[in-house]
């Protein structure tokens, strides 16, 4: 007796999002299953690794992270060009830190600035994450579609606090926006038909569902990543057939575990390891979640990721 | 399983006697359809009844036990694709693979580590639970003493591989107490295989290379009269591994089949000799639907990534995850560090305790019970308010641990800092903290 595949039926269609501009430009999106059901539909772009820079030299980053990138932590746009010439960053995820009003509080001029420098010294997509303080980041997100009109980048996080004001910017200096919701269904679709009404179009929306980390609340990232997937591509539920991406590498690092040294915690194992292991097996959850883009740090993460992408498809 | 509550009800006795627990049978009935009762806690259901119930209610993947004494791994019983949907059940068992070729020292090492490879989370104490021995030297006899060695040596739930009838015999014979899963009935052994796992009461796995021989082969044990079958695909790359867990949940659930019914084992073992490469295909499976998933190692590093994921993907979303009420101290708190209040949802306390810990000020957290809500919604519910949280801050023993009286409270429900300060009476000095946690370390810093 032959096995018959229990294959699903969809009816939905993640919209395809194209990222940067020339060459090197991304598209990601268009899948019409589930992630890597590749017997039952179709997924003609490969979910892609951003590898994060950021605008101010970190000062409390795990030794296995701050490694790779020891030489250019002072220079964002040094940074960048690492990234990409060697360890094959496809995007680039500028994190501008450095404008948190509890923290450097650098002006929103200064941050627009170091986005265009580094957007300008690689052929790859940037996307540019501001601090995560709606107010300032309206400014500060707001300023940098301005300064790199024309650009293509992505810009993130928009929320509810901030949308108007940052997703004018996106549409008249045309960028996509990365819509970013507290781990909510409902208030993910929402902020989506804001962002909609306001007049950002279709192909430069993208979704982040607010990541947890392995062990700090990656089930519920998790959940909600499935359930949108479910109600895109079998419930015809148009407004969340968008692209998901994690930003998930400072979720993994900041905790306590992924910093945690060899000779203080024996039972945890190599420290490197460790958090290699911690960043891509979040990764690898999130991927089989939905994910279309992870922005991740450590090189090594990245190219065992980018190992297990490539298995997915191989017969 | 297909059954509603209401084609239960008319199965049972409709007396109301009271004595499965609950008041009413139709209540029985909607517990029964839910599956949070259990048919044996009514005694007066006619034998017909119960039979017709049994077949329907028979869960859609089997559920079944390896192992003995306090550690044994439940695994099957799953009835849903997404977790979201209702919850997963039954943590996939890890298990760490130790052969009988391996050096003495080499064997010993792993054990150690075995044993040692525990880790206390959120009141739980994670660990990996068992043991695939393989019998690679192809002797009964070594096969045997290594299965008595590991048996004796640790609690291992164990999983006897091998392919030979007589060297599985000899193992079987020293283990059978401990209940071992038997690794594995194929094509060629079946049958002496079955009739071992029958005799000894022990569960068995059905190896094939294809679903449809899975599914004979299946079969075939169960006509032998074995009930507990776990399922080996045969698939051994990350695609085909992944696409057969898919098909075979889906088959159990989506379409009934009962050949198919049974939880899996799988093996990243033999996918790749990388130990970080193993541990995300791992974590695939983890997400993914295996019910055992058999490593060629375990490190601090590798393992433990693994026991926090598969703890998180097994969280019952409909059950939030608890803190235990009480006072956290964070980085050796003196009697005049700060004192902040939360609610005892698990991922507040972590991402709080977290926070706190990164400011490197010592902090003394008091962790409130508002039975697992968040700040907000334990608000809102009435349980994180002013008067309640007086008297928790009274009565759970800071005011010895600390002089001053100073309590800082998340900036989410500042409305309450006055009922607050109340309940507390005078002396004391409510403080409104940051709304988000990532902004305690700059409020701590300032000296909060």
């Amino acid at each position: 007796m032959a096995f018959a595949i229990p294959t699903i039926s969809y009816t939905g269609k993640i919209k395809e999002v194209v990222l940067g501009k020339g060459p090197k430009a991304v598209t990601i999106g268009g899948e019409t299953s589930y992630p890597f059901h590749f017997f039952e539909g179709d997924a003609p772009h490969a979910p892609r690794i951003a590898i994060e820079v950021y605008d101010a030299a970190p000062d409390d980053w795990a030794d296995a992270a701050l490694e790779p990138y020891k030489d250019v932590l002072n220079d964002p746009v040094a940074w960048a060009k690492k990234a990409v010439e060697t360890y094959g960053a496809e995007l680039i995820a500028l994190q501008l830190v450095s404008t948190d009003p509890n923290g450097l509080n650098r002006s929103a001029e200064e941050a627009a600035a170091t986005a265009k420098k580094v957007a300008s010294a690689v052929d790859v997509p940037v996307l540019v994450w501001g601090s995560g303080s709606a107010d300032k980041d309206a400014e500060v997100l707001r300023k940098v579609t301005e300064v790199c009109d024309g650009m293509n980048l992505v810009i993130g996080p928009i929320v509810e606090g901030n949308y108007k004001q940052v997703g004018a910017g996106a549409i008249a200096y045309k960028h996509t926006v990365a819509a970013c919701s507290p781990i909510d269904i409902n208030l993910a679709k929402q902020l989506n038909i804001l962002l909609g009404n306001l007049g950002v179009p279709d192909g430069q929306l993208i979704v982040d569902p607010t990541t947890g980390g392995l062990g700090y609340g990656i089930e519920y990232t998790y959940s909600v990543m499935e359930r949108d997937r479910m109600a895109a591509l079998t419930q015809q539920d148009e407004r969340l057939q968008f692209p998901l991406i994690c930003n998930m590498a400072k979720e993994v690092w900041k905790t306590k575990e992924a910093k945690l040294k060899t000779e203080d915690a024996p039972t945890f194992g190599d420290a490197k390891k460790r958090g290699i292991l911690m960043e891509s097996v979040t990764a690898v959850t999130l991927l089989l979640a939905g994910a279309d883009v992870l922005v991740m740090r450590h090189p090594e993460a990245i190219k065992l990721v980018r190992e297990m992408i490539g298995d997915f498809k191989t017969k | 399983m297909a059954l509603t509550g209401i084609q239960i009800f008319k199965l049972l006795p409709k007396t109301n006697c009271g004595e499965c627990g609950v008041p009413t049978c139709l209540a029985f009935a909607m517990n029964l359809a839910a599956g949070k009762a259990e048919l044996a806690a009514c005694r007066f259901i006619t034998e017909e009844a119960k039979a017709m119930l049994s077949e329907a209610s028979a869960p859609p993947i089997r559920p079944l036990a390896i192992g003995a004494g306090e550690n044994v791994v439940k695994i099957g019983g799953e009835t849903v694709l997404f977790r979201h949907e209702k919850t997963f059940v039954n943590k996939p068992g890890l298990a760490m693979l130790i052969t009988d070729g391996m050096a003495a020292a080499e064997v010993d090492a792993r054990l150690k580590r075995f044993k040692d490879l525990k880790y206390e989370w959120v009141g739980l104490t994670l660990r990996a639970e068992m043991i695939a021995v393989k019998n690679e030297s192809g002797d009964a006899g070594k096969f045997e003493a290594l299965v008595k060695k590991i048996k004796t040596e640790t609690d291992a739930a164990l999983i006897l591989m091998s392919d030979k009838v007589d060297a599985m015999t000899a193992a079987v014979k020293a283990s059978a107490d401990r209940v071992p899963l038997l690794y594995a009935a194929t094509e060629p052994n079946c049958d002496a295989m079955a009739a071992l796992a029958k005799e000894n009461k022990c569960p068995l796995v059905a190896k094939a290379d294809s679903m449809e021989k899975l599914a004979a082969l299946s079969d075939k044990l169960s006509a032998a009269g074995v009930k507990d079958i776990v399922l080996d695909s045969g698939a051994r790359t990350l695609r085909r591994v992944f696409e057969d867990q898919v098909f075979i949940r889906r088959a159990a659930l989506n379409q009934k089949n009962r050949s198919l019914g049974f939880p899996t084992i799988t093996f990243p073992c033999e996918m790749t000799g990388d130990l970080m490469k193993e541990t995300l295909i791992a974590s695939t499976l983890i997400a993914k639907y295996a019910g055992i998933i058999v490593l060629s190692d375990f490190q601090g590093e590798s393992i433990f990534p693994l026991l926090v994921g598969r703890l998180n993907i097994y969280t019952d979303p409909q059950r939030p995850m608890m803190m235990q009420q009480g006072i956290y101290p964070i980085g050796n708190p003196t009697e005049d560090s700060p004192v902040l209040i939360t609610t005892n949802f698990a991922l507040t306390y972590f991402i709080v305790s977290g926070e706190i810990e990164a400011s490197r000020v010592p902090s003394w957290l008091l962790i409130m019970d508002t039975e697992g809500l968040s700040v907000l919604t334990a608000w809102a519910a009435g349980k994180f308010v002013g008067d309640a949280m007086g008297q928790f801050i009274k009565k759970c023993g800071i005011t010895e641990k600390v002089k001053h009286r100073k309590v800082c409270i998340p900036g989410f429900v500042a409305a309450v800092s006055g009922d607050l300060e109340e309940e507390l009476g005078p002396g004391w000095e409510v403080k409104i903290g940051p709304r988000e946690a990532a902004h305690l370390s700059a409020f701590l810093k300032m000296g909060a």
